[in-house]
């Protein structure tokens, strides 16, 4: 299972209505991987999610992952999904409700395992650890449900039934996760508890996994690489940490967010602020969640958030000075937009009338003041 | 009372219902999940006992199973004897006109499942109709019910066809209804309001058994 394979996608859908999906994206996924399709809803996320996973065929196009040929119109070669050996999430768990939690989570090993159809009638109910179901066992454990084999689905919570879904989809082993905003219907504690556990668990059982979502902090928290979607086109694939921070165009960069999202890495913490490191520079942010030093985080700053000061002012609220060059200026209607070199990439958003006073031209020193309370940290998973 | 057409149309009615479900049930599957354009004909098809008089469903069965047809000649060949005026020329028109009453709830039901199972179950690798018989199947035990429920009833009470396709052979085609008919015509009120008293009975105990069961036997899939 623990592979490395290519998924080439090169694909387009028609809709009723004019609205058309094309996707093209050729990503090598390493065991324990995860692709993140990040962009706005309605984009057409979920459309090829489920293209890759054969429930939505389309119109031309082909999709390859490793040596299979999953679709190609032109060859009329087509695999539906019971032969591709992927599993799936959906945003609601999807269980089936006439079966207890065990035989939900058994149902796609039996019919891959074929000597079953003696058993299955026996077996009803109490189960046990029986049918050499050592890795299921494991993964039940991992997700904290080993104790619900019994219970129908309807006595679960909506966390518990999602980890249900997660079990039942990962108990065959497949070659590819596919999971379409699955922690989207939960509530925050659940969410977050639900997306550490999930990366964890990728990363033992070798899994490489694509996610959909449109949350920004779930994209930068989950993926290793990001396929943009905005408008049924992927427009921009690579490595989370360059798509965001150099996004390849502005519509793009709107849907990325506004922010600056620095790769960084947490120093300590001391009376609720945290320091972390962006390549040299030292930052400081406003502890909302306690990180462990050594972890690696994402820094993000809006850039009306940074404010700019031709000589160091003195102590205020604000923790961050960085001394910063101007690169560039351009103006946006009545705000000018600063490009800075502060040992990173960073942008200041200020007035024509701040520009005026502080005299700011491209090649002047100045000091970039950011409150810690603007600093943004998302710890990577 | 007639106990002889009584048992008849047990008779009858339960070898109506088996039919209909061997039947119905991939009729049913075909109608909810085939992509064919011309779906629409087939429902239609199977619709029509509902609206055509008996009489009418009777005459085309009749001339269809009949010497004159290459059906009842074929039949006559291979069975010695022509299909009208038999149980088994009655078990036929019965099956068409009870074709509704058992496809249009199994059908009702299948569509009723979430369409999100059966993704579910097929990105788990399990055949489509491995998923029918899996998910759809024990999610549908109401609809399937319903539909052995109301064929059998609907066949113990049929008299129209009965009268065009089996005629009135005691033993062989007089059904309980006919026998009723029967009763009336020659002011036997007494036999009429006896048979007629237990046909009601019997009706109503399984429809109100069938009634009751669905309150509680089986439960439906709730997000």
């Amino acid at each position: 299972m623990a592979e490395t394979a290519a998924l080439k996608v090169a694909v387009e859908q028609r809709f009723v209505g004019g609205f058309t999906v094309t996707a093209s994206l050729d990503v090598v996924l390493t065991p324990g991987s995860m692709l993140v399709l990040f962009g706005p809803s309605g984009a057409g996320k979920t459309t090829i999610l489920r293209q890759i996973a054969g429930l939505e065929r389309p119109d031309v196009g082909t999709i390859g992952f490793g040596a299979d040929v999953w679709c190609d119109t032109a060859r009329h070669m087509w695999q539906p999904p019971q032969s591709r050996r992927i599993g799936v999430v959906f945003q609601e768990p999807t269980l089936f409700p006439h079966l207890t939690v065990r035989d939900n989570i058994q149902y796609g090993i039996r019919s891959r395992s074929g000597v079953d159809q003696m058993t299955r009638r026996s077996d009803r109910g109490q189960t046990g650890v029986g049918i050499g179901s050592d890795p299921v066992a494991e993964i039940e454990t991992m997700l904290g449900i080993g104790e619900l084999g019994h219970r129908y689905p309807r006595a679960l919570s909506g966390g518990e039934a999602q980890r249900v879904a997660l079990a039942r989809a990962l108990a065959p082993a497949p070659r590819l996760l596919l999971l379409d905003e699955p922690f989207a219907s939960l509530d925050a504690p659940t969410r977050l508890r639900l997306r550490r556990e999930v990366r964890a668990l990728l990363q033992t059982t070798g899994t490489p996994a694509i996610l959909v979502t449109h949350d920004r902090s779930e994209a930068l928290a989950m993926g290793d690489t990001v396929a943009v979607v905005i408008g049924g086109r992927v427009r921009q694939v690579g490595l989370v940490s360059d798509v965001f921070s150099r996004p390849a165009d502005a519509e793009i960069a709107a849907a990325l967010g506004i922010e600056a999202v620095l790769p960084a890495r947490v120093m300590g913490s001391s009376g609720g602020v945290i320091e972390v490191a962006v390549g040299n520079v030292i930052l400081h942010a406003a502890e909302r969640e306690p990180i462990a030093p050594g972890s690696g985080v994402y820094a993000c700053l809006r850039a009306e958030d940074v404010t700019l000061e031709t000589r160091s002012a003195g102590q205020a609220s604000t923790r961050n000075h960085l001394a910063a060059r101007v690169v560039s200026i351009a103006s946006e209607g009545p705000i000018e937009r600063v490009s800075l070199d502060c040992g990173f990439a960073l942008d200041a958003l200020i007035t024509r009338r701040s520009r005026e006073e502080l005299e700011l031209t491209p090649g002047a020193h100045v000091t970039a003041a950011i409150k810690a309370t603007s600093v943004h940290l998302v710890p990577r998973l | 009372m007639d106990w002889t057409a009584l048992w008849l149309s047990a008779r009858l009615a339960t070898a109506t219902t088996l039919v209909l479900v061997a039947i119905g049930v991939p009729l049913a599957y075909w109608i909810v999940f085939s992509r064919a354009r011309w779906k629409f004909l087939v429902e239609a098809i199977v619709a029509l006992p509902l609206v055509l008089p008996p009489t009418v469903l009777g005459f085309y069965v009749l001339i269809a199973i009949g010497p004159l047809s290459p059906i009842g000649r074929a039949y006559v060949r291979i069975a010695g004897h022509g299909l009208p005026f038999t149980f088994q020329g009655l078990l036929i028109a019965s099956v068409l006109y009870s074709m509704p009453f058992a496809v249009q709830p199994f059908a009702a039901e299948f569509a009723s499942v979430d369409r999100r199972l059966l993704e579910a179950s097929w990105s788990l690798g399990v055949s489509r109709l491995g998923t029918f018989r899996r998910v759809v199947i024990p999610l549908s035990v109401r609809g399937l019910v319903t539909g052995i429920v109301l064929s059998f009833a609907h066949t113990l009470g049929e008299f129209g066809v009965v009268l065009m396709v089996g005629g009135n052979l005691p033993g062989v085609t007089r059904t309980v209804s006919i026998s009723i008919y029967d009763s009336v015509q020659s002011l036997d009120y007494a036999a009429a309001s006896q048979t007629s008293l237990l046909l009601l009975i019997v009706s109503f105990v399984i429809l109100a058994s069938t009634y009751s069961l669905q309150r509680s036997v089986w439960l439906k899939p709730r997000h």
